[in-house]
């Protein structure tokens, strides 16, 4: 089973456009329909209000980790935590990484979303915190397990 | 994100989190390897070549059960554990939701940078 989700697209704009498009917070709120109360800041906690037609109420909120200017923008938060009966501090967050690059027509954008696989450090034992690679290994195991099984 | 997406995903969501915490540990990780190799198996036999106490893999198997990883079945006196897999598949199935989300956003993001 795969932890991440990788994408790769080609955008036809240059890199200091698309960077202003993911990190300027009114531009990323009207493709990704948030309003956003403010503007990303490494280290703090960015918040909204989707806009999507029907889903207002519910909210955007997201750890702003990384900006890297034309290169690198990072965030950490609960996908889709939309359930307000539901506690989701408590569960494992996932890291969202844009990655930009010039190409000769415009820009290549990377995005990844990780760590589904993450849980708590306190509950992993020891040993599992010194190999990293053992989970995700399990994990493509049990994948072929269930495969074969008929 | 599309409206049916997210109310799919929210479903989900609520199902897909114990199961990552249940397998977030290697007790319980090698004692699904093990299920999923083979046959239901008894707490003893599972206990056989562990450091672990048979109360403590009895602990164990209770967490992966409850997150609907593994099911218990009465064979005459004794507990048999086997591997469910469908709990693994619908966290399968949830990446692949908010895999399908991330296509939508950046399909709109490159609208908008391109126009």
């Amino acid at each position: 089973m795969n932890d991440r989700i990788e994408k790769r697209i080609e955008l036809k704009a240059s890199v200091s456009r698309v960077w202003r498009a993911l990190t300027d917070h009114r531009e990323f709120g009207q493709w990704f329909r948030v309003k956003l109360e403010g503007p990303f800041v490494p280290g703090q906690v960015s918040r909204g209000q989707m806009t999507y037609p029907g889903y207002e109420h519910l909210k955007w909120e997201a750890m702003v980790e990384k900006m890297e200017p034309e290169r690198l923008f990072s965030f950490a938060w609960h996908p889709y935590a939309v359930d307000p009966k539901i506690d989701y501090s408590k569960e494992p967050a996932t890291l969202v990484e844009f990655r930009l690059e010039a190409t000769p027509d415009g820009t290549r954008l990377t995005l990844t979303e990780s760590g589904f696989d993450k849980i708590p450090t306190a509950r992993r034992p020891e040993a599992f915190r010194m190999n990293d690679g053992g989970w995700t290994e399990q994990l493509k195991n049990i994948e072929s397990h269930v495969a074969e099984r008929p | 994100m599309s409206p049916r997406g997210r109310s799919r995903l929210a479903a989900t969501r609520r199902a897909q989190a114990p199961v990552f915490a249940a397998l977030g540990d290697a007790t319980r990780l090698s004692l699904v390897a093990k299920l999923c190799r083979g046959r239901p198996s008894s707490i003893s036999q599972l206990t056989k070549g562990s450091r672990l106490t048979r109360q403590a893999i009895t602990k164990h198997l209770r967490v992966l059960e409850s997150a609907g990883i593994v099911r218990s079945l009465r064979a005459g006196r004794e507990n048999l554990f086997e591997f469910d897999p469908k709990a693994i598949d619908e966290v399968r199935d949830y990446l692949d939701l908010v895999s399908a989300e991330w296509d939508r956003a950046l399909a709109r993001l490159k609208s908008f940078v391109e126009d």
